[in-house]
């Protein structure tokens, strides 16, 4: 029998998250400004606590709690603290640009907060009705930040997009969380997947796929990726620094932690979806972003490719393939917040732009940037010795070991078309003749570009902790 | 230090000197500290390489030098070690640095730090991928080696530059991303990357097609052979001078050491079952990039055409599968290196002065610059095969080699060598020769001492490994008579098993 005190010592990071987002709110409420204050701050220290408090939490020590819906194992510690970097970051960066805008609201960290709060919360549900509550916990606090400008009507356009189809996915996978109870009894994923044995039948593989539809949405993968190219365009940056971020972090982990602990009974059917949802994902992420012009819309093709990768050490089945998604999504997310970083600092006169030909012949006039941002776009393409080489390595390593020779060779030829889009940047700000210069960007951005470029591209000089932490992390889910 | 050996040592010194050149500021002044800079981290590799030489072992067919540190924690490790098919490519590729940072000292003058940065992190790579014994190690080299080089294209290259480069980019990446998967799969089946270990795997025959077909899209890319050679002409062109030496000089032997390295020892069944196919592609790079030669406007495309045709012989070798024409492969490998290297940096000279390539611009420079005419022939007899110079020997090798494996192929190559006579003769004269008619070259003056000491130092080493080659096919004769064996072997025991069956 647990105790509450158990539970909750499980649970510190959340517990600390949720009565401090309460306490946010509160404050906000009563200083009866509009302004952020020091709201972002606070944020800030809440987050830095609770990540503090996985990083030195007891190795070793896992339990589920809470009546079997919260799992607190090196997994979830993995991937929540991913999430957490992904969320400190976003703050750090935003405060510059909503000051600049004019929107910098206190709704904006509390919201942050609140939406980490969910992720934690689905990354260690350990059954239906938790991943539920995480996810809609989430994903309504992402709903609103995507329309934080409210006057502006992309933004506003881009807010209710992410609604409407949001709304429609969290539907569908009520509906698969549903049948799927019918057809197993069950609600924890321990349970169904005792339940269904090694022969799933045909109700549970509906309830399989909807529920898979829902979580493919949150992933922004091929084809419930539609929303992903106007929301990241249409969603103030920061926002969309978040979105790319954090939260693909949690649907990444849930839908590993449903695929391994729910179903592995019937490895042969989701690998199938996965496997499809992967190639698509690769090939449109590499063929879609070759026309962009816009850097945000292409990096929402760039990480649709980017989940795609992902999904192919998911598809793999084995442990090597959940260590490949971890040690990715690591890779990724230090990628991803450095190449946000970069288009923060795209302002020229005090106005943001986000035109790919706005970085022409950087080189020319801010030097170290243009170093940075070539680094993180060798890095995204995956030319070794950068980090991203090695993320790749892994996915495509179990791809192969699992026997998906197919999936790994169209794989790596997506990549190489996805080079492409990668290096014409470096071209544009190489080889091009100059744009006007960029304002000097705020000491936060430059430090965020600089730390994730340099560690991408030194990432081989020390590289066992984080393979090894992806080791620990996925042997604790099998 | 720290544990660690020579060849990390050679590997990772140009390194420092770019993290040296990257502290200091590019002004007037600054712009000479970097090239001198750059120069001596060349020159201080080259002298650590020379060392390492008088310490090699010659004729041995184990590895040597051999270090090893755990890196990933599983799976991959950090082994470096050298054996007598590679050494003589880490010495050249040690030995070319120098002369590509002299010859870029005046032509290159705008950003100049990132140019010589560029360079050194470049000299990182190819000296890496010749000493790498673990083959995720091996292939981080190779292609890490494509950053720097797109960059040296794309910046400092000619009109074309974006266009070649994103080719060669391109071209170069595909090949090899299909070399990765088979990696995986080789570790997929013995879990080891270590290459000492895989050469002594028996990879199931079946498998081994595969995953022959996937080196070889890499290694054809790279070699280049036809018909996948279009990125070179190309890249050639469009490259800076020492952009184009390094790219013929080493950039191509990376694909040549790849066949022998992987493809032939690995997977032999394979290697065996395909030679027919690299025989014909071999032919056909031969004659036909010769004729293609023949009719080039531009200099630089008609040398790059040629190294198509030279590396024909060196894949034809290879494949012949023995002695003679493993050595000569290797040796002609090396002398092209030297060889086109230096014919590039010839290009070179004139094309700072005039700054074109078109060779109908050119005519009868001999009266102007005849220090340069006597320097250009060597190279150019050189390219031709003469003997007495380095060309004849790798192409003499090659071609005696193949003539035992197969008389038809030795034919057919044969007329490659008429072939090169007559597109480097014809070269030569219409540059050289001829009446100096054309007002732009009036002016010319000959060889100034910067360059003197750039070409003499090659054309000592043409003539002399025209006559003394043993130096490096002593050097690699141990191991190519290890990889021959091995090979042997294993078609014997495959045979065996494929009789035993009926």
């Amino acid at each position: 029998m647990e105790t509450l005190q158990l539970a909750l010592v499980h649970a510190l990071p959340e517990v600390i998250l949720a009565i401090g987002v309460i306490a946010m709110v509160l404050v906000g409420a009563f200083r009866g400004k509009p302004d952020d204050g020091p709201m972002s701050e606070i944020a800030v220290v809440l987050l830095g606590a609770a990540l503090v408090a996985i990083v030195l939490k007891t190795p070793g020590v896992s339990g589920v709690v809470f009546d079997n819906a919260f799992v607190d194992d090196r997994f979830g510690d993995f991937m929540k603290a991913l999430a957490l970097i992904g969320s400190i970051v976003t703050l750090l960066m935003a405060g510059d640009f909503f000051r600049g805008e004019g929107i910098n609201k206190f709704e904006f960290p509390i919201l942050v907060v609140l939406a980490t709060l969910g992720m934690m919360m689905l990354i260690s549900a350990n059954g239906l009705i938790a991943l539920y509550l995480g996810l809609e916990l989430m994903s309504l606090a992402l709903y609103v930040t995507a329309a934080l400008s409210r006057d502006d009507a992309r933004a506003s356009e881009a807010g209710l997009k992410y609604f409407v189809l949001g709304a429609l996915s969290s539907g569908m996978l009520l509906y698969g969380a549903s049948l799927l109870y019918g057809f197993s009894g069950n609600v924890s994923f321990a349970g169904i997947a005792a339940a269904i044995g090694d022969h799933p039948n045909v109700g549970v593989i509906f309830g399989l796929v909807f529920l898979f539809t829902g979580l493919a949405f949150k992933m922004s993968v091929v084809p419930f990726h539609m929303w992903t190219p106007d929301v990241y365009e249409g969603a103030p940056t920061p926002v969309t620094a978040f979105f790319a971020s954090a939260p693909k972090m949690a649907a990444v982990a849930i839908a590993t932690r449903v695929i391994y602990t729910a179903f592995p009974g019937a490895t042969h059917q989701w690998q199938q979806i996965v496997i499809f949802m992967s190639i698509a994902s690769m090939a449109l992420g590499a063929f879609a972003a070759i026309k962009q012009d816009n850097i945000k819309r292409l990096m929402a093709y760039s990480s649709i490719g980017h989940m795609g990768f992902a999904l192919v050490g998911l598809a793999a089945g084995t442990e090597e393939g959940v260590k490949g998604v971890l040690f990715y999504m690591a890779i990724y997310l230090v990628m991803t917040l450095g190449a946000f970083a970069a288009i923060l600092s795209m302002r020229v006169n005090g106005k943001p732009v986000e035109k790919i030909s706005d970085l022409s012949g950087l080189d020319n006039t801010n030097r170290p940037m243009a170093l940075f941002i070539a680094l993180l776009m060798v890095s995204l393409s995956g030319v070794p010795p950068l980090a991203g080489f090695f993320a790749k390595w892994y996915v495509f390593l179990a791809a192969v070991q699992a026997n998906l020779f197919t999936l790994a060779v169209i794989g790596v030829l997506c990549s190489a078309v996805a080079a492409f889009y990668y290096w014409r940047i470096i071209k544009v700000m190489y080889f091009d003749d100059a744009a006007p210069a960029f304002d000097k960007p705020s000491l936060t951005l430059r430090a965020v570009l600089a730390v994730s470029a340099v560690s991408m591209l030194l990432y081989w000089v020390y590289p066992a902790p984080l393979v090894q932490a992806a080791d620990s992390a996925a042997k604790s889910l099998f | 230090m720290f544990g660690f050996g020579i060849l990390s040592g050679l590997t990772f010194l140009p390194l420092i000197g770019a993290a040296l050149i990257a502290l200091v500021k590019e002004d007037d002044n600054g712009k000479n500290t970097i090239r001198w800079i750059a120069l001596w981290t060349t020159l201080v590799t080259l002298a650590l390489s020379f060392y390492a030489w008088s310490q090699f072992v010659p004729g041995v067919a184990d590895f040597q030098f051999v270090e090893e540190k755990s890196w990933f924690g599983s799976g991959l490790s950090y082994k470096m070690g050298v054996d007598g098919i590679s050494f003589p490519f880490v010495v050249l590729t040690a030995f070319l640095m120098p002369f590509c940072i002299a010859a870029s000292w005046k032509s290159i003058d705008v950003r100049v730090k990132q140019y010589m940065i560029a360079f050194l992190v470049l000299e990182t790579l190819m000296i890496g991928v010749f000493c790498a014994l673990d083959l995720v190690l091996f292939y981080l080299f190779f292609e890490g080696g494509l950053i720097p080089m797109f960059i040296i294209i794309g910046v400092w290259g000619g009109k074309r530059r974006i266009y070649a480069s994103f080719k060669f980019f391109l071209y170069t990446l595909a090949g090899s991303l299909l070399m990765l998967v088979a990696i995986m799969a080789m570790y997929a089946q013995t879990h080891s990357t270590d290459i000492v270990g895989l050469l002594t795997t028996k990879f199931d025959p079946s498998l081994q097609k595969w995953l022959w077909l996937a080196f070889f899209a890499s290694f054809a890319v790279k070699m280049p052979m036809w018909p996948v050679h279009t990125w070179l002409p190309d890249a050639h062109v469009e490259a800076p001078t020492a952009g184009s030496v390094i790219l013929a000089g080493i950039l191509l032997k990376m694909g040549g050491y790849g066949f022998i390295r992987f493809s032939l020892p690995m997977f032999p069944d394979a290697s065996a079952y395909f030679a027919p196919l690299v025989y014909a592609l071999s032919v056909i790079a031969i004659v036909y990039t010769s004729l293609v030669a023949l009719v080039q406007e531009d200099i630089k495309k008609l040398i790059a055409y040629s190294s198509v045709a030279h590396m024909g012989f060196v894949t034809m070798g290879l494949f012949a599968m023995n002695q003679q024409a493993v050595e000569g492969a290797v040796f002609q490998m090396v002398s092209h290196g030297i060889v086109s290297g230096a014919l590039f940096l010839c290009v070179g000279v004139v094309y700072d002065r005039l700054h074109t390539r078109e060779i109908a611009a050119y005519g009868g420079i001999v009266a102007k610059m005849p220090v340069y005419a006597a320097a250009f022939m060597v190279f150019t007899m050189a390219n031709v095969g003469l003997p007495g110079t380095s060309g004849f020997v790798g192409e003499f090798l090659t071609l005696i080699g193949a003539f035992k494996a197969n008389t038809f192929v030795a034919l057919f190559a044969t007329t490659g060598v008429i072939l090169s006579a007559a597109y480097a003769l014809y070269l030569y004269w219409r540059v050289v020769f001829g009446k100096l008619e054309k007002p732009t070259l009036q002016g010319l003056a000959d060889l100034s001492m910067r360059e003197f000491a750039i070409l003499a130092p090659l054309v000592l080493l043409t003539i002399w490994y025209g006559i003394q080659p043993n130096q490096v096919l002593h050097a690699c004769s141990g191991a190519v008579a290890q990889l021959i064996k091995n090979y042997d072997a294993a078609l014997a025991v495959t045979r065996t098993a494929a009789l035993s069956l009926y």
